[in-house]
C-alpha cells in the first residue's frame, strides 16, 4: 500500500530510504512476519543515486579480497542474477574487456587476473591486442592488450528498484513517499521518526538513506562517518551507435578509481563515463561544462567513430563515498537500528546481498525472523530493455491489445498501452522522468521534439483523474 | 502478416505526400505516418508562409497540410496514419507497427521522407541541471498549437534562424515574453525580420556572438547562463522557458538501418539529382536530404522523384497500373524481384567545401539530369553578401557561378544547376567552394 496519510504509522521495521538498498531490504524484511514502512523523501523510488549509475552488474572480480563489499558483490551479483529472471528485469550477459594502453596498465592487467582469482572469479583471460581488436574492431589506435571478464552483465537498475519496491508492497509493506525523516526519538522500547508528512513509530529502524545516512546516523548518536559525494558524469550515445561496441569496455583502474568506461546500455544505446570529482553539494547532480569537455577527450581516444553520433543524453550521479574503504555497516541492538551506509559504486549490485545481511544482522540480535508461508508470487516487471520484445514488436500483445500497437513516443516505440500500465501500476510516475524509468518515454534521440506534448497530456491526463476521484 | 503495394513512401509531410499524390496517379502507393494525423511538421505550424512555390499561394501550417492531404486521397494514395516503420525485412520491405497490427510491406519502390527535426539539449551538450522546461521549437509548437498549453512566462530562444521566430512567434501567442535571443553568429540572420514585420519581432532583443552555457534551476527551470564568446565573460539570464531552435539533424534511423550510403554534411542519405539513394528502388526526399528547407521545396522534391520512380518501374518491367489490383495479402517470397544495386549507374560525389556544409543532392550519377527545380540546395555557415560558387573535378574547374542573392547561415542557399552541369559523372569527386 501507498499512504500518503498524514496519520502516524507504527511498524515493526521501519527502513529509511527508497533507493535500490532500502527498497531491496524492505523487500526482504516484508517476507518474514514483520510490519514493514519503506520511508522516501522524494516523490517516487530510486530517484537519487539509483537512478544515475552506470548499470552494470559487476562480478567483483576487482574488488578488495575479504573486504565486505566484496563478499557481497558476489553474493549480490548471483542473487540479482536469478531474481531478474524471476521480475523480469531486463539484463545482458554481455562481458566485459579491460583494455591496456600503456606498459603499466599491461603489467597491472596480470595483478588483475590474479585479484579477480582471489575474489573468486575465475573466468578472467589475457588477451593480445590483436584478440582486443578482434572483439571491439572500433577502438582507437594504441591497445596493448586486455583481459577479458565474460560474466559482467548489464542491468536496468531502474526496472530493479522498481521490482523490489512493487514486491515489497505485495508482501504487505507500507511505502510512505514524500516522507522526509527530519529527527528521531527514541522512546522506551520504540524509535519515533519525524518527518515532514507526519511521525512513523517502530521498534526497528535500518538506516539505507544514501547521502543522507551519516545525517540519520548522528540522530542515532553515533559520529562515526561523512559522506562526501562523488559526482560521475555521463554521455548516452544514440542507439544508432550499438553496433560500435559489443561489450563493456572497461579502462585499467587506477589509483585515481575505476576510470571512464564505454558501455552497451540495457536500453540499446552507448554509454560513455562516468568522471569521478569529490564535491560538496549532495544535491548537485548537474552535469558541468569540465566534466563533458573530458568525457568526449576520453571518448576520442577511446573510440573515434563513437563521437560521430548523435548525444542523446547527459546526466550525472553522485556516489555516496566516505572516510572508509568499505561499506559502512552496523548493528546497534540496544537502540534497535541497523546502518547500511557508503553503499558508494556498487550498490546495484550488492543491494539483495544487502538486504540478506542485514536480515542476517537482525537474526544475530535476537529477532525472531519467520519466514511468511503466504508470500505472493513475484511479479513480472513490464520490459524495457532492447534485447528482449518489447510491446510494439509483440503482433500478439498489439492483437489482443491495440493499445500497444500505438507508437507514442517514436525515438524510443514507446506505446500507449505501456504508458497507461505504468499509470496503472502499484508505484504510479508522479513526474516525466518518473514515466520516463518505467517505459523509456522520452528519452530518445528526439527528447519530446516529436511527442513531448502528448505523453505529458497522457501523464497529466491520469493525474487530473486523481485529483477528480480522491 | 505480410502486405504488398508497389510503392511504400513513409513520411506523411510535404515531401511524402506530394511524391505519394504524383504516383498514385499510375501506381500503388501505400503511405505511412507515424503520427496520428498526415501533413507533417506544417500540421502544427499555425503561422503563414507556407504553400509559395509548390501550391502558388500563401497559407498557414495546417491549412496547408490540409490541402496536402485532401489532394493525396483524391489522387487515390492509401494513407495510414498511427503506423510506425521501425525496420526492413529486405530490400524494399518494411516492418510497420500500427493499432492494427505488426505487419511487413513488401513493394518494388520505397520513399523515405521521414523529415529532420532540432537537435535537442543533450546533443547540444548543454550542462547544468535538468528541469523541465527545456524545449525545442517543435515540442513548443505541439504544446502551445495541438494541446493549447502555456509554456512559461519568460522565454530563452537559442537560434536566430527563421524558425527561431517563429518560436518567437508562437511564445507571444501563448502568452510568454521571449526575453533574449541567443545566437553564436556574429549577426542576427536577419532575413527573417523581412518576412515577419511584426513589431514583436523587432523588440525582441537579440545578443550575436552569444552562447547559452549553463541551464540553471534543480526542479523548475530558474535562469541560463549566457557566455559572449569573444570577450569570455558570462551572465545570468533568469527565465522559465529555454527553447532551442534550429540545428537541424535528419530522422535518418530507416537510412541508417538499411545501410544506405550517407551524406557526412547532411548526415541523411546521399542522393543523386533523381533522388535515388545507394540501393536501386530506395528514394529519398524532403527535409531528409536537405536540412532543412521550406515545406514547398520539400513538396517540389515529390514531383522530382516521381519521374525517377516511374522510370525504375518501367525498368523493373511493371507497366503502370500493373499492380493496382493486387491490393492486399501475398506471400513474402515474391517480393524480393529486385534489381542489384548494380544496376545504378556509378556517379560524382559532390564535396562542399567549408563555410559550406552541405549540399544537395550530393552525387551525379551518367545520365542525370537537372536537380528539382534546377536548383542545387547549399548551406553556408558564413554570410555572403553575393556569394561566388566554384566547382572544380580533378583539380580543373567544371562550373563557375555568383548568385545574386545573399548566402545567410541557418538558410539554404539555392544555386543554379548550372553550376554542376558540365561535370562529368565519371570522372570523379567534385568540390564546390564558397568565394
Ligand atoms: C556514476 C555512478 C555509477 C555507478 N555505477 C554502478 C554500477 O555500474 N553497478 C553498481 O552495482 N553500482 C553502481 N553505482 C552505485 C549505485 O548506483 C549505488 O551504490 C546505489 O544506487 C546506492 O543505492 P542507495 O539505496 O544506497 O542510495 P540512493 O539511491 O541514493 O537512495 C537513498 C534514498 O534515501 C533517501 N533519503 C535520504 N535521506 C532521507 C531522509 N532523511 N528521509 C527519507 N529518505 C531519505 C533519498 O531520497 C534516496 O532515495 C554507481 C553510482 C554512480 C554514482
Ligand atoms: C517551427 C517550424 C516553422 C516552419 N515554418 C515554415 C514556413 O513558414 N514555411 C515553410 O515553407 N516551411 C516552414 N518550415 C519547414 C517545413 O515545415 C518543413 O520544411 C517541411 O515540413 C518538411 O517536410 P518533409 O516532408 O521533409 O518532413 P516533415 O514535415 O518533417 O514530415 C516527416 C514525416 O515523417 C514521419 N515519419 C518519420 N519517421 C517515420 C517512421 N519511421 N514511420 C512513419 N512515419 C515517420 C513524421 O511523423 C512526419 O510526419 C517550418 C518548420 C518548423 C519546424
Amino acid at each position: 500500500m501507498i499512504s500518503d496519510n498524514h496519520l502516524d504509522t507504527s511498524v515493526d521495521i521501519a527502513v529509511i530510504g527508497g533507493g535500490l538498498v532500502g527498497c531491496a531490504v524492505a523487500r526482504e524484511l516484508a517476507g518474514y512476519q514483520l510490519s514493514v514502512a519503506l520511508i522516501e523523501a522524494r516523490a517516487d523510488i530510486g530517484d537519487v543515486t539509483s537512478k544515475a549509475n552506470t548499470a552494470i552488474l559487476h562480478t567483483g572480480f576487482d574488488a578488495t579480497p575479504e573486504s565486505l563489499e566484496s563478499k557481497l558483490v558476489r553474493r549480490g551479483y548471483e542473487l540479482l542474477g536469478d531474481y531478474s529472471i524471476r521480475a523480469g528485469i531486463p539484463i545482458e550477459r554481455t562481458g566485459a574487456l579491460l583494455v591496456a594502453w600503456t606498459d603499466e596498465e599491461l603489467a597491472t592487467l596480470g595483478k588483475l587476473a590474479a585479484k579477480a582469482v582471489a575474489n573468486g572469479y575465475e573466468l578472467c583471460e589475457l588477451v593480445d591486442a590483436d584478440e582486443v581488436y578482434r572483439r571491439e574492431p572500433h577502438l582507437g589506435l594504441g591497445a596493448l592488450g586486455g583481459l577479458t571478464v565474460p560474466d559482467e552483465s548489464i542491468i536496468c537498475s531502474w526496472t530493479t528498484a522498481l521490482a523490489y519496491a512493487t514486491e515489497a508492497l505485495d508482501r504487505g509493506a507500507t511505502l510512505l513517499l514524500n516522507h522526509r525523516v527530519d529527527s528521531v526519538e527514541r522512546t522506551g522500547n520504540a524509535t519515533v521518526l519525524r518527518t515532514n508528512s507526519g511521525d512513523v513509530r517502530a521498534t526497528w529502524v535500518i538506516n539505507c538513506a544514501g547521502h543522507g545516512a551519516d545525517i540519520i546516523d548522528r540522530h542515532f548518536g553515533f559520529e562515526r562517518f561523512t559522506v562526501v559525494p562523488r559526482r560521475g558524469e555521463l554521455i548516452v550515445f544514440d542507439k544508432l551507435a550499438r553496433s560500435l561496441v559489443s561489450s563493456i569496455v572497461l579502462p585499467v583502474p587506477s589509483s585515481r578509481g575505476k576510470g571512464v568506461l564505454i558501455s552497451p546500455t540495457i536500453y540499446g544505446n552507448v554509454m560513455l563515463g562516468p568522471t569521478a570529482d569529490n564535491i560538496e553539494d549532495r544535491t548537485a547532480t548537474g552535469t558541468t561544462e569540465a566534466g563533458l569537455a573530458s568525457l568526449l577527450d576520453k571518448g576520442r581516444a577511446l573510440m573515434p567513430d563513437l563521437l560521430d553520433e548523435e548525444v542523446t543524453a547527459v546526466y550525472a550521479g553522485l556516489r555516496a563515498a566516505t572516510e572508509h574503504d568499505d561499506y559502512v555497516t552496523a548493528i546497534d541492538a540496544a537502540q534497535r537500528y541497523v546502518l547500511v551506509g557508503g553503499i558508494r559504486s556498487t550498490g546495484l549490485t550488492a543491494s539483495m546481498a544487502l538486504a540478506e545481511y542485514v536480515a542476517e544482522l537482525l537474526r544475530g540480535a535476537g529477532l525472531q525472523l519467520i519466514q511468511r508461508d503466504d508470500l505472493p508470487p513475484t511479479r513480472r516487471m513490464p520490459n524495457v530493455g532492447e534485447a528482449f520484445i518489447r510491446p510494439y514488436a509483440d503482433s500478439d500483445r498489439i492483437a489482443a491489445d491495440a493499445e500497444y500497437g500505438k507508437v507514442v513516443c517514436f525515438c524510443e516505440r514507446v506505446t500507449r498501452g505501456e504508458i497507461r500500465d505504468a499509470l496503472e501500476s502499484p508505484i504510479p510516475p508522479t513526474d516525466l522522468d518518473g514515466l520516463r524509468r518505467r517505459t523509456r518515454a522520452l528519452m530518445g534521440r528526439c527528447q519530446g521534439f516529436y511527442c513531448g506534448a502528448e505523453v505529458e497530456k497522457l501523464l497529466r491526463g491520469a493525474s487530473a483523474d486523481i485529483e477528480v476521484s480522491s | 502478416m505480410t502486405n504488398r503495394s508497389t510503392i511504400l513512401v513513409v513520411g506523411a509531410g510535404p515531401a511524402g505526400l506530394t511524391a505519394a499524390t504524383e504516383l498514385a496517379r499510375t501506381h500503388q502507393v501505400v503511405l505511412f505516418d507515424r503520427e496520428s494525423a498526415a501533413g507533417g511538421i506544417p500540421r502544427h505550424s499555425a503561422h503563414t508562409g507556407y504553400g509559395i512555390r509548390d501550391l502558388h499561394r500563401v497559407m498557414t501550417g495546417p491549412n496547408y497540410a490540409r490541402r496536402l492531404v485532401e489532394r493525396a486521397r483524391e489522387a487515390g494514395v492509401d494513407i495510414r496514419t498511427e503506423s510506425t516503420v521501425t525496420g526492413w525485412a529486405g530490400d524494399h520491405s518494411l516492418v510497420v507497427t500500427s493499432p492494427h497490427g505488426r505487419v511487413q510491406w513488401d513493394a518494388d519502390a520505397v520513399i523515405l521522407a521521414t523529415g529532420a527535426r532540432e537537435r535537442p539539449r543533450s546533443a547540444r551538450l548543454i550542462a547544468g541541471d535538468r528541469p523541465a522546461g527545456v524545449l525545442t521549437t517543435g515540442q513548443l509548437q505541439n504544446m502551445v498549437h495541438l494541446h493549447h498549453r502555456t509554456p512559461g512566462k519568460r522565454a530563452v530562444v537559442v537560434g536566430s534562424e527563421l524558425v527561431s521566430w517563429s518560436a518567437v512567434l508562437t511564445l507571444r501567442e501563448a502568452g510568454c515574453d521571449t526575453v533574449l535571443m541567443t545566437t553564436e553568429r556574429s549577426r542576427p540572420e536577419s532575413y527573417a525580420l523581412f518576412h515577419h514585420p511584426a513589431r514583436v519581432l523587432l523588440s525582441t532583443p537579440v545578443s550575436t556572438a552569444t552562447r547559452v552555457v549553463r541551464v540553471i534551476g534543480r526542479d523548475a527551470l530558474e535562469a541560463v547562463e549566457v557566455e559572449d564568446v569573444r570577450a569570455g565573460s558570462r551572465r545570468i539570464v533568469e527565465c522559465d522557458v529555454l527553447v532551442l531552435t534550429a540545428d537541424w539533424i535528419p530522422d535518418y534511423e530507416l537510412t541508417a538501418l538499411a545501410g544506405l550510403d550517407r551524406d557526412r554534411g547532411t548526415r541523411g542519405p546521399r542522393v543523386d539529382m533523381s533522388l535515388r539513394t545507394s540501393r536501386a528502388g530506395v528514394f529519398a526526399v524532403g527535409n531528409l536530404i536537405h536540412p532543412v528547407d521550406t515545406a514547398d521545396v520539400c513538396a517540389l522534391d515529390g514531383r522530382q522523384v516521381a519521374g525517377a520512380v516511374r522510370s525504375y518501374l518501367r525498368d523493373l518491367g511493371m507497366g503502370e497500373h500493373s499492380s493496382a489490383a493486387e491490393g492486399s495479402a501475398s506471400d513474402s517470397s515474391a517480393a524480393e524481384g529486385s534489381l542489384p544495386d548494380s544496376s545504378l549507374p556509378d556517379g560524382a560525389v559532390i564535396q562542399a567545401v567549408a563555410p559550406l556544409r552541405w549540399i544537395a543532392p550530393s552525387l551525379i550519377r551518367a545520365g542525370d539530369h537537372a536537380p528539382a527545380r534546377r536548383r542545387l540546395l547549399l548551406w553556408s555557415d558564413e554570410f555572403r553578401l553575393s556569394p561566388r560558387l566554384v566547382a572544380t573535378q580533378d583539380g580543373r574547374e567544371v562550373g563557375r557561378l555568383t548568385i545574386p542573392w545573399p548566402a545567410v547561415p541557418g538558410r539554404v542557399l539555392r544555386a543554379p544547376w548550372a553550376l554542376l552541369e558540365r561535370a562529368n559523372p565519371a570522372a570523379g569527386e567534385v568540390r564546390v567552394t564558397l568565394g
